[in-house]
């Protein structure tokens, strides 16, 4: 912890908070009927979201999955743009056209992928390389939940990665469970960041509920990025501790195996960290948490003011003369 | 499969004696509209498999390496998804990827990153993917099921694509220079047959052909022959016969398949009274489904007959020579349907 200066762990802490609250908004809002579609929890993985995308600089690019929330936050996205998407208004940055994590904000990096996970690596890739022939330095991250490194567009895309030596760092968040699938019979590797070696990518393996040992380790991928010594896969474990959404009681997953993943909350137990280190006292955990509720309950009640889409909307922006 | 290049059969050129200018091949022309825009604009890439030193598997891009460097010129594994990624992720960033697909009939391997991806990405999140997709297909060169198809069909249904088919070497070049150059993912459809068998006349510096809009090739006061690509030549050639019987067909040439040129087929409708469709894609569901409704539900008071589809069967593209000739559409299946649409 030593490593990394105390105004930056802080910053983890407000922004795994945030976050988690954040969500926990989200939660009260889907109860009450007013989210549009489905809900996908990040609950248990805000440490991994946060750790990785602290450790990108300004310019760099990143493309989230539907659980990094902490990801976009840490990148810049307000609170805002993230009720407004799951509210389905006007004012979002996809104007309504998307639902949750799906939006670009390009002034900070961040693209959107489709919900056909891995496909965000071969472009990314591209994006990667593109940014190379136009002398820029980027860094791109972008994320894979253990269900998605089955997927063709994975292999496909590392390979290309690996090859060109592009700046890449692929996050793998192993967090168990791909919706109803346990890892055993998505993967027959030991890791999954075995499955770097088959690329001749370098891989390392973190403990993803360590928000500080992610983002050296992240810190570690990317500074690799940046000098041209080609792209990481960084596995992140984890654990989902909902359900695929909020629509899935999760029954295929044991009490015990849910208890023993509780007591290693990323939130908690880097409280407890900050608390030794001298870095958090209790008044000041409770300003923390109180400004983060005040901007909140801000932020909601502006995207819950606001206007749906124009109807006449939904025909408009297919093409660029379509606008 | 066999060099369509190792073919014989006569060249193929639109009698057009007032242009001017070198006698370029279909080839020639995709490679030279490559290599003006590359020369024009700095953001235009290539990307592709064995398009560098090899100079792509029909020789599209010959040269472009030496000329415009390994920046430029990018050579992929034999990784469609890395290709159309690849291609997705630069044009996201700001440069004007132009990929090539070796076979047509290989957007299947990146089906997904083309309709989920490029197609969706303007209309979900605002920015555009300017991005082209080219490659040859079609049949007639004994390519067998996965390198002769016609997969046009697959892409005009997707909104947020355009799909552009070019039969001449002039058309060739002027579209690719407006596709490269539109602002949204185009599917460049180069039909290779037509590659060292089509030869026009092109003039020096000839700019960008409009995409959305089609060409008359013949005028014609009986019936209207809707058609694109390779199928154009069988048109013409059906039109030339039928006319020594003394039935005018008019001949009109898609050129862009998405968005369709309504217009121009409502227009000459409405002279001649008679819609024939005629493409080499399989019937069912084909763009010719597409033009027919058009016709019925826009033009329907002005047809004196119902509108006939000449297309390939609803099968495979098969390999041995009889077989495919069977499958493919030809002059004699198109003057026959011509004759009755005619004496309806």
């Amino acid at each position: 912890m030593t490593a990394v200066s105390p105004e930056r762990l802080l910053d983890f802490y407000r922004l795994m908070l945030l976050n988690r609250l954040l969500e926990e908004r989200l939660v009260n809002l889907y109860r009450q009927g007013k989210i549009v579609g489905g809900l996908y929890r990040s609950l248990g993985q805000e440490a991994t979201s946060v750790g990785t995308a602290h450790a990108l600089e300004e310019g760099d690019l990143l493309s989230p999955l539907i659980r990094n929330l902490g990801s976009v936050l840490t990148r810049g996205a307000s609170p805002r743009d993230v009720f407004a998407q799951y509210l389905g208004r006007a004012a979002s940055p996809s104007r309504g056209k998307e639902a949750h994590l799906n939006f670009c904000l390009p002034e900070r990096g961040v693209y959107a992928g489709t919900a056909m996970l891995s496909t965000m690596i071969p472009v990314m890739a591209g994006m990667l390389l593109a940014d190379g022939i136009l002398g820029k330095r980027t860094v791109g991250m972008t994320y894979v939940g253990d269900g998605a490194t089955s997927v063709g567009a994975f292999h496909e895309g590392l390979n290309f990665a690996a090859v060109r030596k592009l700046p890449l760092v692929l996050v793998v968040e192993f967090n168990r469970w791909a919706y109803s699938t346990p890892f055993e019979r998505q993967c027959a590797a030991r890791t999954l960041a075995d499955k770097a070696l088959g690329y001749g990518m370098a891989s390392e393996v973190v403990d993803g509920n360590d928000v500080v040992a992610v983002f050296q380790a992240a810190r570690g991928a990317v500074a690799r990025a940046r000098r041209g010594d080609g792209p990481t896969l960084l596995e992140c474990k984890t654990y989902r501790m909902k359900g695929h959404a909020e629509h899935d009681a999760q029954g295929y997953v044991s009490k015990e195996e849910l208890e023993a993943w509780r007591v290693r909350d990323p939130i908690a137990r880097f409280e407890r960290d900050l608390e030794e280190a001298g870095l958090l006292s209790g008044p000041e955990r409770s300003a923390v948490h109180d400004a983060v509720l005040a901007g909140l309950d801000a932020d909601l009640a502006w995207a819950e003011a606001s206007p749906m889409p124009d109807p006449a909307d939904a025909l408009r922006g297919v093409f660029a003369e379509s606008r | 499969m066999a060099d369509p290049r190792a073919k014989e059969g006569a060249i193929l050129s639109l009698e057009e004696p007032e242009t001017t200018g070198p006698e370029t091949f279909f080839v020639e022309a995709v490679r030279q509209a490559l290599a003006e825009e590359m020369e024009r604009d700095g953001r235009v890439i290539l990307i592709g498999e064995d398009i560098g030193h090899y100079g792509g598997a029909f020789r599209a891009t010959d040269g472009l390496l030496s000329r415009f460097g390994e920046r430029r010129v990018i050579d992929t594994p034999i990784s469609e998804e890395a290709v159309i990624g690849g291609a997705i992720g630069a044009a996201l960033r700001g440069l004007r990827p132009v990929a090539e697909l070796q076979f047509m009939d290989f957007a299947a391997r990146a089906f997904d990153l083309l309709v989920n991806f490029a197609a969706k990405y303007r209309y979900r999140t605002g920015l555009g993917v300017p991005m082209v997709v080219r490659g040859p297909c079609g049949a007639g060169v004994h390519g067998g099921p996965f390198h002769s198809q016609t997969p046009e069909a697959w892409f005009t249904h997707v909104p947020g694509m355009k799909v552009v088919f070019p039969a001449t070497a002039r058309d060739a070049k002027g579209l690719l220079k407006a596709a490269i150059r539109d602002d949204d993912p185009v599917l460049f459809l180069e039909h290779k047959f037509l590659y060292r068998r089509v030869r026009d006349r092109i003039p020096v510096g000839d700019g960008p052909v409009p995409i959305g809009v089609s060409a008359v090739r013949r005028p014609g006061r009986d019936l209207t022959i809707v058609t694109y690509g390779a199928m154009l030549w069988t048109a013409l050639e059906g039109a030339a016969e039928l006319s020594k019987e003394g039935i005018e067909a008019e001949v009109l040439d898609l050129r862009t398949l998405r968005p369709l040129d309504e217009e121009a087929i409502l227009a000459s409708v409405a002279r001649t009274s008679r819609c024939l469709i005629l493409h080499e894609d399989t019937r069912t569901m084909g763009v010719g489904a597409e033009v027919a409704a058009v016709v019925s539900e826009k033009a329907f008071a002005r047809l004196d007959a119902p509108v006939v589809r000449i297309a390939a069967p609803d099968t495979p593209v098969p390999f041995s020579p009889p077989l495919e000739e069977a499958f493919l559409p030809n002059t004699r299946t198109l003057v026959t349907a011509a004759r009755q649409l005619a004496a309806w």
